[in-house]
This record gives structure tokens, C-alpha cells and sequence, in this order.
């Protein structure tokens, strides 16, 4: 008896596992209504294209953690990569790693206001973040006089980037699986990233522990921003093109990829290992309706209701999992 | 959230200083303000048909206006409006023009939609309450947008009767329906926030969700109410919106949600909760609706309206948080 339920708390707890099950469930019935989709091709193709959302996902994870949301990223993708293609359509001459580089400057540089904006103005996220993801985007346009950038006015080196391997696997993984590793350390073993968390989980007692939480605050969305710039110069590599439109509403899918992976909107909780696997879930989904017929036309309300109940079953597993806890504190 | 200081401020002596230092009357000097530089832009602008023009481009969004200051009054947020508006504005085309119902019931339909859609959220909401407002709004702006592009994939729905653009286009001698509706419900709405018991329920809940419900106050029945009056005056807007243009598509009054917020935030409304007042709304709907009209008068782009709105909606919260206000209420200033 108290065995078994030992079992099943330890299936309920761990929601990296239950996420595990459930994609293999989904693969194995989009398997069986469409032969290709477990072939090598496609799987290259799938993670090639979660690339970019699992990357932004990280920082999201980390604005999410201290009790956050930036929805702003989307316009900052489109910025910092109008900002850089308009900078290399000058000057032709700009290595590739040069271009990266400035994403990532101009992207930090843009999240830094964010951070600034509600950590020093106390102005509340979903606010903050709203107002600049339209400043942002009508930023893009000005700058580039509503034109946008197209392929041929780019560098070579820039558009074979994306395509471009290294040791056999794609480019854009490699970038992925760096950033990955990065801060799957930094957000565990230093002190920074511990800080992070303490702050998501009660901000009273990291204030009253000596965090300056400001700081963590400006630093969480200046990473957000940083990465967003990296994802932009992916973006332009990737479409070979910038345009001002570009990343609208990757917002939704990124945020939606956090939920999914199991990370709490009330900080504090969330690992990278999850954000992994609810990128992968969200990737499966986009890749796989139109491939056993379902029309693209279906693919947001669908998006919509597995955020919804991805969302009410972490509520649930949440509430068991209390439960079990002062269960087991009484006995 | 829970960091703000408040003052509970009791029957308090009358004082000229403290009555002209309210946000509200900086509002209306920004109005004043607008009206001015749009009046010495446009010779058209100042006459009585030429203001109308210029209120009924923006009111249709204001009806979302109403009850979403009743949400940030609560110290909630709602982003879903736009789609609900989206949403019931196709499934009433669809049902007139697909399944042959006639249009007086599938108004009738459009409202019932917008309120079932605004039901959702405040189910979700009060059936789990650790959840934040803002997630499950985002999920359901998502899916309600989705469930319309679902509906009526990349096509439009049109050919309503001639009577059904007259609620947008019509008018009683000068002054159009629009503007008689909004008239009457932002009454209503008003004097239900500030005059009421329910009114006070809704700053109470705002300033301590506990303590309310350890009062006695149905928070969830008061939370789920106003989440279905914003999704029914969703619908109204859908109702306006779809008047006017006369055909509807999935992809409607987008961003709506950020005019919405930043209307009820410009105007004083705590985005923590339980402080505002409806009046600045209400003002802050025309100051934004005839500042968007005036600079498109003269051809201001589109993008550069963005970031207009963007900055003032920033700046509208952010002004009073840094506490400017401490250099002339020295005296009342016993914070905590």
C-alpha cells in the first residue's frame, strides 16, 4: 500500500517524466497515421525549426522564474535584426561572428530597458513589456524606412550560416545546444543563478537575504534581450532576409513552450531540462498537423487549447503534489 | 504587487490644494492640450461634425475600456478581449451567412458568444486560482482567435442587411447611436464602481483578496461576473466593429487589448489594484482616441503611432510610481 503510492507520487512529482511519456504516446500515434514523420529528414527538419524557439525558451524560463513575463520579444527579434541587416547592407564587408555579435549587443541593449523600465520605474511586466513590444516594432519600421532588407543586399557568409554544418550536424543546433549548456550551468551552479531562483520564490525573504533584486531583475531581462538578439541574426540568416514583420507572435509559442515544460507563472519553479521538453512538445505539434492532414487553419486553436490544458494539469499535479507533501508531514 | 504602500484615506477636511492636485486634472489638461494641437491642424477639426467623426473612429474600442477598469481595479489583466471581439464577430457572420439565421438572433448570438467566452475566462480563473490571470487570458487570446480562424480560414463574411450598419452609421439627429450607448453604459458602469456596495466589494478585492474573503465578499462570484461582462462588451464592440466595416474576418481588432489597458492605465488606474478612478478612464478614452485621430490627420505612420501609445502607456504607470508626488504632499504623506 505505501508502496504504491510512493510510485505513483514519484510519477506525479517528476513532470519532466510524465512530459517524456506524453511525447512518446504523440509520437508513436503521429507515427501510425504517417509513416515519415520518425524518419532522419524529418527530425532534422523538426529540430532545425525549434531551434530558434528553444533558445529564446531559456530566457523566458529565467523571466518566468523571478515571477515575470516579457512579451516584447518578439519586436525585439525584429529590431535587432532590422538593426544588423541595415548595418551589413552597408557594410558589406563584416564577418559573420561580427553580425552575431551585434545581435547579441543591440538585443542586451534593448532587454536592458525592459529590465530597467520594471525593476527602477516599478512598472508591472505585462505593461512595461506590452508598451515596448510596440515600441520596438514601430522602431523596426522607422529604421528601416518600411523597407526590409532582402537576400541579395545580405552577406553570403551571413546566409550560409544557417544552412551551413559542422561535425555533420546543423549550425543553428550547435548555437543551440551551446546556449544550452551555458546556462543549464549558469542557472545551476553559480551563484547568480541560484540567486534567480530564490528571488522567483519568495521575493521577501531573497530582499531580507541581501539580494539586490533589482539587479537580478535588470540582469533576467537583459539576458532575455541578449538572446532574443541572437535568435534575430538566426532569424535573418535563416529567412535570408529582415523584414519588419519578422517573429511576430513568437511570443505566445515561447511562453507557451515554457508553460508546457512545466515552468511555474509564479516563479520560482522550472528547469531547463523541461523547458527542453516543452519546446520539443511544441515543435511536435507545429510539425506534425499538417502532417496526418490537419489544416494549418486549426493549428492556433489547437496551440490555444494545449497551452489551456497544459496548464490546468500543472495546477492539478501541483495541488496533488501538496497534498502528498502535508500528507506525509502529518504522519 | 503586494510591496505598495496604501493609505487608507477616511472622510478626509476639503482642501483646494489636494482637489487640483488629482491625476485627473492632468488629464484633462492633456485633453485640452490634444484638442488644441489638433484643432490648429485641421480647420475641419473644431465644429460639432467634425469632433463626431473624430469620437466615433476610436469608441468602439472603449466599450472594452468599461469593464476592463473593473479588472485592473481588481489588480487582474484580461489580453483575450481582441480575440473575444474577433471570435463573436465571425461566428455571428458565419451564422447569418452559413446556416441562414437571421440577423436580429445572430446579434443575439454574437453577445451570447462574447459572454460565453468571457465565462471561460473567469471559470478557468476562479476554479484554479494559483493560476495568473495573464497566462490564462494568453491562452485563451490564442485559442479564441484560433477557434474564428478555424471557423472562417483566410475568408471574409459580409453582406449583412442594410439596418445592421446603421447601429455603427446611424444617428439621432446628429449624434450617433455609438455614441448614446457608450454614453449611458460608461454612466453605468461608473456609478456601479464608485456608488455601489458591489462597487466597493470590487476595490476591497483589489486592495486584499484575503481580507475580502474573510469579510464575506463572494470573491469568486464578484471575479467571475466581471470577467463575463468583459467578454459580453467584447461582444459589443465586435457588434460596432463589425457595423462599420461592414464584413468581418478572423483577424480583426487586433491589438485592441493594448488600447484597452493602456486607456483604463492612462487614466489612474492602478495596475496593482484597488485605486483609480472610473472619470479618468473615461477621460483618458478620448485623450487617446483624439491624439490617434489628430496625428492621423496629419499623416502620422502607423508605426509611429505605435510607439506613441507604447510610451504613454510605459510612462502613465511609471510617472506616478516615482513618486513625483512627494514634493508637494509632504504633509498627508504617512506611508505605512
Amino acid at each position: 500500500m505505501e508502496k504504491k503510492s510512493f510510485d505513483i507520487k514519484k510519477l506525479t512529482s517528476s513532470r519532466e517524466m510524465s512530459l517524456v511519456l506524453i511525447l512518446i504516446v504523440l509520437s508513436l500515434f503521429i507515427q501510425l497515421r504517417n509513416s515519415s514523420f520518425l524518419s532522419i529528414t524529418n527530425i532534422n527538419d523538426l529540430i532545425t525549426n525549434a531551434v530558434m524557439l528553444s533558445i529564446l525558451a531559456v530566457g523566458m524560463m529565467f523571466v518566468l522564474l523571478i515571477g515575470g513575463i516579457d512579451i516584447s520579444i518578439g519586436s525585439t527579434i525584429a529590431f535587432s535584426g532590422m538593426a544588423v541587416a541595415l548595418i551589413l547592407r552597408s557594410n558589406p564587408g563584416i564577418p559573420t561572428i561580427l553580425s552575431f555579435i551585434l545581435g547579441i549587443i543591440i538585443g542586451t541593449l534593448c532587454g536592458l530597458l525592459v529590465g530597467l523600465i520594471i525593476a527602477k520605474g516599478k512598472v508591472i511586466p505585462i505593461i512595461a513589456t506590452l508598451g515596448l513590444m510596440n515600441i520596438f516594432r514601430g522602431a523596426t519600421y522607422l529604421i528601416a524606412d518600411n523597407q526590409w532588407v532582402a537576400a541579395y543586399q545580405l552577406p553570403e557568409g551571413l546566409k550560409a550560416f544557417a544552412t551551413g554544418k559542422f561535425l555533420g550536424i546543423n549550425n543553428m543546433i550547435i548555437v543551440a545546444i551551446v546556449v544550452y549548456i551555458i546556462f543549464a550551468y549558469f542557472i545551476k551552479y553559480t551563484r547568480t543563478g541560484r540567486k534567480i531562483y530564490a528571488v522567483g520564490s519568495n521575493v521577501d525573504a531573497a530582499k531580507v537575504s541581501g539580494i539586490n533584486i533589482d539587479r537580478i531583475k535588470i540582469l533576467v531581462y537583459s539576458i532575455m534581450g541578449g538572446l532574443s538578439g541572437l535568435v534575430s541574426i538566426l532569424w535573418i540568416s535563416k529567412y535570408a532576409s529582415a523584414q519588419g514583420d519578422a517573429a511576430t507572435g513568437i511570443e505566445m509559442d515561447v511562453i507557451a513552450a515554457c508553460v508546457i515544460g512545466g515552468v511555474s507563472l509564479n516563479g520560482g519553479k522550472g528547469t531547463v531540462l523541461g523547458v527542453i521538453l516543452g519546446t520539443v512538445t511544441l515543435g511536435i505539434l507545429n510539425n506534425a498537423l499538417p502532417l496526418i492532414n490537419i489544416s494549418p487553419f486549426w493549428q492556433d486553436a489547437i496551440k490555444g487549447l494545449v497551452i489551456i490544458a497544459a496548464i490546468i494539469i500543472n495546477t492539478i499535479t501541483q495541488r496533488t503534489m501538496d497534498r502528498n507533501n502535508l500528507k506525509r508531514r502529518e504522519i | 504587487m503586494g510591496k505598495t504602500k496604501r493609505v487608507i484615506t477616511t472622510a478626509q477636511e476639503f482642501s483646494w490644494k489636494k482637489f487640483f492636485l488629482q491625476w485627473e486634472w492632468l488629464l484633462v489638461l492633456l485633453f485640452i492640450g490634444i484638442n488644441i494641437m489638433n484643432a490648429n491642424l485641421s480647420p475641419y477639426y473644431m465644429n460639432s461634425s467634425g469632433l463626431l467623426t473624430a469620437t466615433s473612429s476610436f469608441l468602439e474600442k472603449a466599450f472594452i475600456a468599461l469593464p476592463m477598469a473593473y479588472i485592473l481595479v481588481l489588480g487582474e489583466i484580461d489580453i483575450s478581449v481582441a480575440s473575444t471581439v474577433a471570435l463573436s464577430s465571425v461566428i455571428m457572420g458565419v451564422s447569418y451567412n452559413n446556416l441562414g439565421i437571421p440577423m436580429e438572433i445572430a446579434v443575439l448570438i454574437c453577445l451570447a458568444t462574447g459572454t460565453l467566452c468571457g465565462f471561460i475566462n473567469g471559470f478557468i480563473l476562479t476554479k484554479f486560482k494559483e493560476l495568473a490571470p495573464m497566462i490564462v487570458t494568453l491562452g485563451t487570446m490564442i485559442l479564441f482567435r484560433g477557434i474564428a480562424t478555424m471557423i472562417l480560414k483566410d475568408q471574409a463574411s459580409g453582406n449583412f442587411p442594410m439596418w445592421f450598419s446603421e447601429i455603427y452609421w446611424g444617428s439621432i439627429g446628429n449624434i450617433p447611436y455609438m455614441l448614446i450607448a457608450f454614453i449611458v453604459l460608461a454612466v453605468a458602469f461608473g456609478v456601479v464602481l464608485h456608488k455601489t456596495t458591489f462597487g466597493r466589494r470590487v476595490f476591497a478585492i483589489g486592495s486584499n483578496g484575503i481580507a475580502s474573503r474573510y469579510s464575506g465578499i463572494q470573491v469568486d462570484k464578484i471575479r467571475l461576473l466581471i470577467y463575463t461582462l468583459t467578454g459580453t462588451m467584447s461582444a459589443v464592440t465586435a457588434l460596432f466593429l463589425t457595423s462599420r466595416m461592414g464584413s468581418t474576418r478572423p483577424n480583426i481588432a487586433q491589438g485592441y487589448e493594448m488600447d484597452a489597458i493602456a486607456m483604463v492605465v492612462l487614466g489612474g488606474i492602478s495596475t496593482s489594484g484597488g485605486k483609480g478612478r472610473f472619470v479618468g478612464a473615461i477621460i483618458s478614452i478620448f485623450i487617446i482616441g483624439f491624439l490617434r485621430y489628430g496625428l492621423g490627420l496629419v499623416n502620422v505612420s502607423s508605426q509611429v503611432m505605435l510607439i506613441v501609445i507604447g510610451t504613454l502607456l510605459i510612462c502613465a504607470v511609471m510617472i506616478p510610481n516615482l513618486n513625483l508626488g512627494r514634493f508637494f504632499k509632504k504633509k498627508t504623506a504617512k506611508t505605512a
